[in-house]
């Protein structure tokens, strides 16, 4: 059995999988839930100041984008942090600590961007016995309005001043949230790392509407006829987060820096993939609040499983194991040539790859072959591009295959070069020429 | 189709035919239709599903767990309820228990494929021989268990995880009960049952010793002398009589013997079949004799059956296979006379029934089928000697909610016990449950005795 005990800037879970600070962390009674379903941690539903708390709205806060056969896809929320009372939440936060020493608990935390307020607040969060605590710069709603949130973190200077702040008031290991509704994420991350964060955690929601009521004109959810742009999390935006915490792992100037990784972590297969490319560990939110507490229990055997099959032991032997291969375009190989092949055997006949390629690609797959249905790759017309195999309904059907080095590539009528040559070096690249000249 | 000879034949139809009718009635799911199908199961919370299982699998999760690509870790929530789920995966009347109870059953009469799903995860985890379960620290207890079928074999692989040194004793020749003698041939193919007999045993502490007969070759007390608990695992090793006149003619046969002899030949092509059948009897039994002898070439096969539709105890499904096989069911008929020519079979009479006051009468009309092969599957009955004093309620043993009989160190479970539903599934769960009872009662039996002032 692979060993997923996870140790991320010193907090320790008994496995990598915490909950996102949302809904699912908001009050002792669905933690304690939580942990008893086998969650490893969980970052408290984001605190505010002292004083009467914010109010959410009272009627619908989220809204949400299904497959046709009602599979949540992506859903969007417009809650703000937390509505109840901070010492009600200290007192508890206390409480389930103490209930639960081996389990991680983590403070999210957001007040005013005022020396004083963080100054106030963090040694009542010390206080709990809490393991950590991460900041809330991501909230893209109703916060930012205040001040608070994203309006903080789509500021570098800010981020790093208020890190500045924490680790001067606090022991705790600090942690700090991304929004990713910024252009450049690693602008924002390496802020935090100036102001001597001890990891980054993303992403938080993306600014968006999901729908539009076409009766009534109002977006979704509608409160009383208006709707307002939301926070969207859930599988659809895995491919976002992905990419946002690969760009921090492989940037020079954060290398190292621990990440959490969140967004969209449905299965334990998401999970796997933030972890080797880059992230420490993982928090997940949507997917509890689809399916409840007892979808960890998935994650945790599905990634000692595959650990297991492949011969990982520990955690360290798979986190960070892909970044090395995430590569600026202009460094890909440019002499590794790939066709598409289809199985006949496979095949139904549908059509899809040759009007995917006849009308908007490269036109290099038949329809007919001596008067009969029958699609086929031209060779000599196939630039390799992967849509037929994407458009194909039939899995495996339709394969890249990479040509042997020696072959001849009938598009180009080249022989294949074992040579790494990249677009930098390319005669056509001007500024190759001009390095050249 | 080859010869129609009138007359209880062997080899009626070609090698190629054989063959054909025997494979698979459902074949495995590939990867592709596995993940489609899992797709649409909903991750209920408390899932009706699970509760309509008699060993309470946590379907949601193994079927998400399919669907994520981790078939192994979806065979190992499965097996952790119940050890045979391979077999359950072909056998269970789904359509009475968990897929009749998917809430996409209600929503729109098509239930997630439970049963084929499991069958796709347990494959994977026995063909790959991936075993989920070490044995605990030895106990030095032994437990005797008598019979190896589904609730048998449940019992010896939970007692041998907690530690217990378990012997097996079966009547039979070979270990699995009516996994291996009575199952239709079509649910389980390959020889499905000893390769799962195999899977069990793999654990390591159960021996099963063959041809060991309780009340020929040893007794209750034999067993509770040389072993510190016994788990009794019997089965309805009887049949019921027919009590018509005739009964005794050429041609009449139980159809647990028809079924067993045809599970155990190779070909089929040896087992002999009527030209014209009929099966007398409601159950799955009825069901899955009269299927068999049609797929063995007889030109007609009939079931008759004495109450309504409502009433056989064979599933809608099973209905409606024997239908689109080709097997005739008539109801309201009960057998009257076995009409024997020169000592063979060569029709039946019966009478014409109804209900009257909630009494099942005849009606005073009769009628003939012509018949050469007759097969009874009126019902089973309990049959052990040497089991001394043991309470019997209806002929079945009586138990208590753990499985424990009217015996101090005496357990029982499966189709013997009063109250048992003749499904695999629930004598795999009474056999697990029993020997978790077992393991209870033996290890509160070690504690040190607590030293008292
Ligand atoms: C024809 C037929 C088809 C069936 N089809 C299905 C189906 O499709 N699905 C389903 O769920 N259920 C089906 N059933 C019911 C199912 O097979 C039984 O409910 C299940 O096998 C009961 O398990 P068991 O362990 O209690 O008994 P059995 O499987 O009967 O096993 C009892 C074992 O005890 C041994 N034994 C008996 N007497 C003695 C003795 N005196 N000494 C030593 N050993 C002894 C026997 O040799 C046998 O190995 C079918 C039953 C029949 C008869
Ligand atoms: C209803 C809701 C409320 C949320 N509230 C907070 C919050 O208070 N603080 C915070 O840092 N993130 C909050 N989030 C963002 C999540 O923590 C998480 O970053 C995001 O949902 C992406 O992960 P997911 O795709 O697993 O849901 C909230 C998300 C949702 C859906
Ligand atoms: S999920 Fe619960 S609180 Fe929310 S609208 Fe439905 S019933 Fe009300
Ligand atoms: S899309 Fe796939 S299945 Fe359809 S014609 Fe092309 S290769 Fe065949
Ligand atoms: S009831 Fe149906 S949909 Fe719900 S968990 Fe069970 S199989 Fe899945």
């Amino acid at each position: 059995m692979a060993d997923l005990r996870n140790n991320f800037v010193g907090i320790k879970s008994p496995n990598p999988f915490w909950l996102a600070s949302a809904p699912p962390t908001d009050k002792a009674y669905n933690v304690e839930r939580a942990f008893k379903a086998g969650w490893g941690g969980v970052v408290w539903k984001t605190l505010g100041e002292e004083g009467p708390p914010v109010v959410n709205v009272n009627g619908p806060r989220y809204g949400a984008i299904w497959g046709a056969d009602r599979r949540l896809l992506g859903l969007n929320n417009i809650e703000l942090i937390t509505d109840r009372d901070l010492y009600t939440n200290l007192r508890e936060m206390k409480q389930v600590k103490m209930n639960w020493p081996d389990r991680a608990l983590i403070a999210s935390i957001m007040v005013p961007c005022e020396e004083n307020a963080w100054k106030a607040i963090l040694p009542l969060v010390e206080e709990t016995g809490a393991d950590g605590i991460e900041l809330n710069f991501g909230c893209p709603h109703g916060m930012s309005e205040r001040g608070m949130g994203a309006a903080v973190g789509q500021v570098p200077e800010y981020i790093e001043m208020v890190v500045r702040w924490c680790k001067q008031y606090t022991r705790m290991p600090v942690i700090t949230k991304l929004t990713p509704n910024i252009t450049d994420v690693r602008k924002p991350a390496r802020a935090a790392k100036s102001g001597g964060t001890d990891a980054v955690s993303l992403i938080n929601t993306i600014n968006s509407i999901t729908s539009v009521n076409l009766d009534t004109f109002s977006p979704e959810p509608s409160i009383d006829g208006k709707g307002s742009h939301g926070g969207y999390c859930g599988p659809a935006v895995k491919p976002i987060a992905l990419n946002m915490v690969a760009e921090i792992a492989r940037d020079p100037e954060t290398y190292g820096l621990p990440i959490s990784g969140i967004g969209g972590i449905t299965t334990w297969r998401d999970a796997a993939e933030f972890l080797v490319l880059g992230a420490g560990n993982v928090q997940v939110c949507t997917a509890a609040m689809t399916y409840g507490f007892k979808i960890v229990q998935e994650m945790i055997t599905g990634l000692s499983n595959w650990m297991d099959t492949k011969g990982h032991r520990t955690l360290d032997d798979i986190c960070g194991r892909a970044v090395p291969n995430v590569s600026d375009w202009q460094y890909l190989n440019l002499n590794y040539i790939a066709k598409a092949r289809i199985d006949q055997d496979a095949c139904i006949q549908c059509g899809r790859c040759h009007i995917a390629c006849e009308d908007t690609s490269h036109q290099a797959i038949t329809q007919y072959v001596d008067g009969k249905r029958h699609f086929e790759v031209m060779e000599d017309e196939c630039v390799g591009c992967n849509l037929c195999v994407n458009v194909c309904p039939v899995q495996d059907c339709i394969t890249m295959v990479g040509l042997e080095p020696g072959t001849l590539d009938e598009r180009t009528g080249k022989v294949v070069d074992a040579n790494y040559a990249n677009w930098t070096t390319h005669p056509n690249n001007p500024m190759a020429r001009q390095a050249a000249e | 189709m080859g010869t129609t000879e009138t007359g209880i034949l062997s080899g009626r139809l070609s090698p190629v035919e054989y063959e054909k009718n025997f494979s698979d009635l459902h074949p495995p799911l590939d990867e592709h239709e596995a993940l489609v199908a899992s797709d649409r199961c909903y991750f209920c919370y408390d899932a009706p599903c699970m509760t309509a299982c008699p060993t309470s699998i946590d379907i949601p999760l193994f079927i998400r767990q399919i669907s994520t690509g981790n078939p192994i870790g979806s065979a190992n929530t499965i097996f952790d309820q119940n050890i045979l789920g391979g077999m359950c995966a072909r056998v269970c009347p789904t359509e009475t228990l968990c897929e009749q109870a998917c809430v996409r059953n209600t929503a729109e009469h098509r239930p997630v494929e439970i049963g084929r799903l499991q069958r796709y995860a347990t494959d994977i985890a026995m063909r790959e021989n991936r075993q989920f379960y070490e044995r605990a620290e030895p106990t030095g207890k032994s437990i005797a268990v008598v019979g190896a079928g589904p609730a048998g074999l449940a019992c010896a692989h939970r007692l041998a995880v907690k530690g217990h040194d378990v012997v097996i004793y079966d009547a039979r020749e070979k270990a699995g009960g009516l996994n291996e003698y009575g199952i239709a041939t079509y649910k389980a193919v390959d020889d499905f049952a000893q390769a799962e007999v195999d899977y069990v045993l793999a654990i390591g502490g159960i021996e099963i010793r063959n041809r060991q007969m309780l009340g020929r070759d040893f007794s209750l007390s034999d067993m509770l002398a040389k072993h510190d608990a016994v788990f009794l695992g019997l089965g309805l090793a009887g049949v019921n009589a027919l009590r018509a006149e005739g009964e005794t003619a050429e041609g009449v046969e139980d159809a647990v013997d028809f079924i067993a002899a045809l599970r155990q030949s190779e070909t089929k092509s040896d087992i002999p079949v009527g030209r014209r059948v009929v099966v007398l009897g409601g159950g799955m039994t009825a069901v899955d004799a009269a299927v068999q002898a049609k797929l063995l070439g007889a030109e007609e096969v009939t079931i008759c059956y004495r109450r309504g539709k409502e009433n056989m105890n064979a599933s809608e499904f099973e209905q409606d296979l024997a239908a689109a096989k080709g097997v005739t069911i008539r109801h309201w008929l009960q057998p009257k006379r076995v009409i024997a020519r020169d000592g063979k079979v060569a029709g039946i009479e019966l009478d014409y029934t109804t209900i009257e006051d909630g009494r099942l009468i005849t009606t005073g009309e009769t009628g003939v089928i012509t018949a050469d092969h007759v097969l009874k599957a009126i019902g089973q009955t309990f049959e052990a000697d040497g089991l001394g004093v043991i309470t019997l309620q209806s002929g079945r043993i009586v138990i208590d909610d753990e499985g424990r009989t009217s015996l101090d160190r005496v357990w029982a479970g499966g189709d013997c016990v009063l109250g048992g539903e003749d499904l695999t599934v629930s004598a795999v769960a009474m056999g697990r449950d029993a020997a978790e009872s077992i393991n209870r009662v033996l290890a509160a039996a070690s504690q040190p005795a607590v030293a008292v002032a």
